[in-house]
């Protein structure tokens, strides 16, 4: 039986569409906020009754989890929080599924971030995600957590070369040397792979002007949609993979569940906001077409006068 | 304590929507505690960060700490309108580092590696995985190659866009207009998710409708 609870909603949109559709024709404006009101019941209508689609991994995003996936077990990741909680709802998904797939192929993992926000969303995925799912992993040993620095790239121009001048300790002040990760790792070039998600400034572009390029590590970004398209002109030479927005973190997600089977049941916030993302895009796309009539009816309207 | 920070984040999420309808005091008053408390959060970062964590808790070993500490303050003279304009040489000393700081760097990666992407073999374009003699593979390079060269035409003005010249940046255009088009689509994406995490916080951890 259908959802009813989806159904109704849809025909509410839809029914709505094409009665603005007929004002448009007949030369009549359309009321800002009733814009507002059909993008929220387009965006909240499947969040209440979920819709999931089939993602399938594309090639950029396919190349970053691929690295990851065969890097031999014991690979030591860096991976940087350099996002704040406005960002968080696109790029806090990447990030834990980036985390969840170095820890189940048992790679070491550095956290570090480079915006004093990126703190306390990184304990989020180490509170949520890390610890529950990983119980049995061993902070110090399976992964470090070595905080936030201010300095923006300058604080990636000294780790290029030394990690330990500019994070001596982890972030709960246990000094960097004790920490068994550290035994093999000086400063970047020491990384088997770099991982950074955000999408402002420093970011994704940052690390591989600063740390990519100079001292020849891999880099995968996980990025805000806004700022994927400045990002894809490094890939695939500067840039190995890149998840651009809730589009890519779905698709890793994807990926993921398909190649790791054990986490089937693990909270899938990607796939889940596709279901939002697709039938607002759907609404704003039947909007763009509305108001072109609109333009072109009065354009044609005002050349008859 | 946790439900009041639940209806505190309930009350200004719903306070900044409430300007979509128009502006109101409720918008005015969650915009202010925005502002108010990003400025708070950046001081006592910044403070603690930098100031205390960098320069008083370091001085002893590194007394080169002192000449950042003497431009930081020199920059604080501009509060002081008399003597105000020394804080140019603070203000200098930024530019020139930050300039000598980014140019290899921008040289090497932004541009040398960009203009080596650009200018590859038709049957090499797959890094990660060799040589790719595939037709999807060559019709990339080529589409890479024309939307390069056609974009830097339309951008040179120093000789009329007529004939040959003249079409070829019209094709610029059109690569240029396509990224413009793939810019809008992505933040229209990016903006669309900010919205479903607020809703998907108000009608989850708020009023609980979610399972």
């Amino acid at each position: 039986m259908p959802n009813v609870g989806v159904l109704v909603p849809l025909v509410a949109i839809f029914g709505g569409l094409i009665w603005l559709l007929v004002r448009a024709i007949r030369g009549r404006e359309v009321e800002r906020r009733v814009i507002f009101m059909f993008i929220f019941v387009a965006v909240a209508t499947p969040i209440l009754f979920p819709i999931t689609f089939q993602e399938h991994a594309t090639p950029v995003v396919k190349n970053l989890f691929d690295r990851i996936e065969n890097l031999p077990s014991g690979s030591t990741i860096l991976m940087s929080f350099d996002f704040d909680p406005a960002m968080a709802p696109e790029v806090q998904p990447m990030a834990n599924a980036l985390s969840r797939h170095c820890l189940a192929r048992e790679h070491k993992i550095v956290f570090m971030c480079l915006w004093a926000t990126g703190q306390s969303l990184l304990n989020t995925t180490l509170e949520y995600v890390i610890r529950p799912d990983f119980p049995h992993l061993v902070d110090g040993v399976d992964f470090v957590n070595v905080g936030y620095k201010a300095g923006n790239e300058g604080v990636l121009n000294v780790i290029v070369s030394d990690f330990k001048k500019m994070f001596p300790t982890d972030v709960n002040g246990v000094p960097l040397d004790g920490v068994e990760i550290f035994d093999k790792v000086g400063s970047c070039k020491d990384f088997d792979l770099i991982l950074t998600v955000g999408g402002g400034r420093p970011g994704p572009k940052e690390w591989v002007l600063f740390v990519g390029d100079p001292a020849d590590v891999p880099i995968g970004a996980g990025v805000a949609a806004v700022v994927a398209p400045q990002l894809y002109p490094y890939y695939p030479r500067q840039v190995i993979g890149i998840l651009g927005g809730i589009k890519g973190a779905a698709e890793y997600e994807s990926e993921l569940v398909k190649t790791h089977p054990r986490f089937e049941n693990m909270e899938k916030p990607g796939l889940r906001m596709m279901g939002p993302q697709t039938l607002a895009h759907v609404v704003i796309l039947a909007f763009i077409v509305i108001g072109n009539i609109a333009f072109f009816r009065g354009r044609r309207g005002k050349k008859t006068e | 304590m946790e439900h009041f920070a639940l209806w505190l984040s309930a009350f200004l999420t719903l306070g900044i929507l409430s300007f979509l309808y128009k502006d109101n005091p409720w918008y005015k008053l969650s915009e202010a505690v925005f502002v108010g408390i990003s400025a708070g959060f950046w001081f006592v970062t910044l403070f603690w960060d930098n100031l205390v964590g960098k320069f008083w808790d370091g001085w002893q070993d590194e007394p080169m700490l002192w000449v950042g500490a003497v431009l930081g303050f020199l920059m604080l003279l501009r509060l002081v309108p008399r003597i105000g304009w020394i804080s140019r040489w603070p203000l200098a000393f930024i530019v020139g580092a930050t300039s000598g700081l980014w140019l290899m760097n921008y040289l090497a990666s932004n541009i040398m590696v960009q203009v080596q992407a650009t200018i590859q073999s038709l049957l090499s374009t797959s890094y990660a995985s060799g040589y790719d003699a595939g037709w999807g593979a060559m019709i990339n390079s080529l589409v890479i190659v024309v939307g390069t060269f056609t974009g830097l035409v339309y951008f040179y003005f120093s000789k009329e866009h007529k004939g040959a010249f003249g079409g070829a940046a019209r094709v610029g255009i059109f690569f240029i207009m396509i990224t413009f088009g793939a810019s809008f689509g992505y933040t229209v994406m990016s903006r669309m998710s900010l919205l479903i995490g607020r809703i998907d916080f108000l009608l989850g951890d708020w009023l609980g409708l979610i399972n």
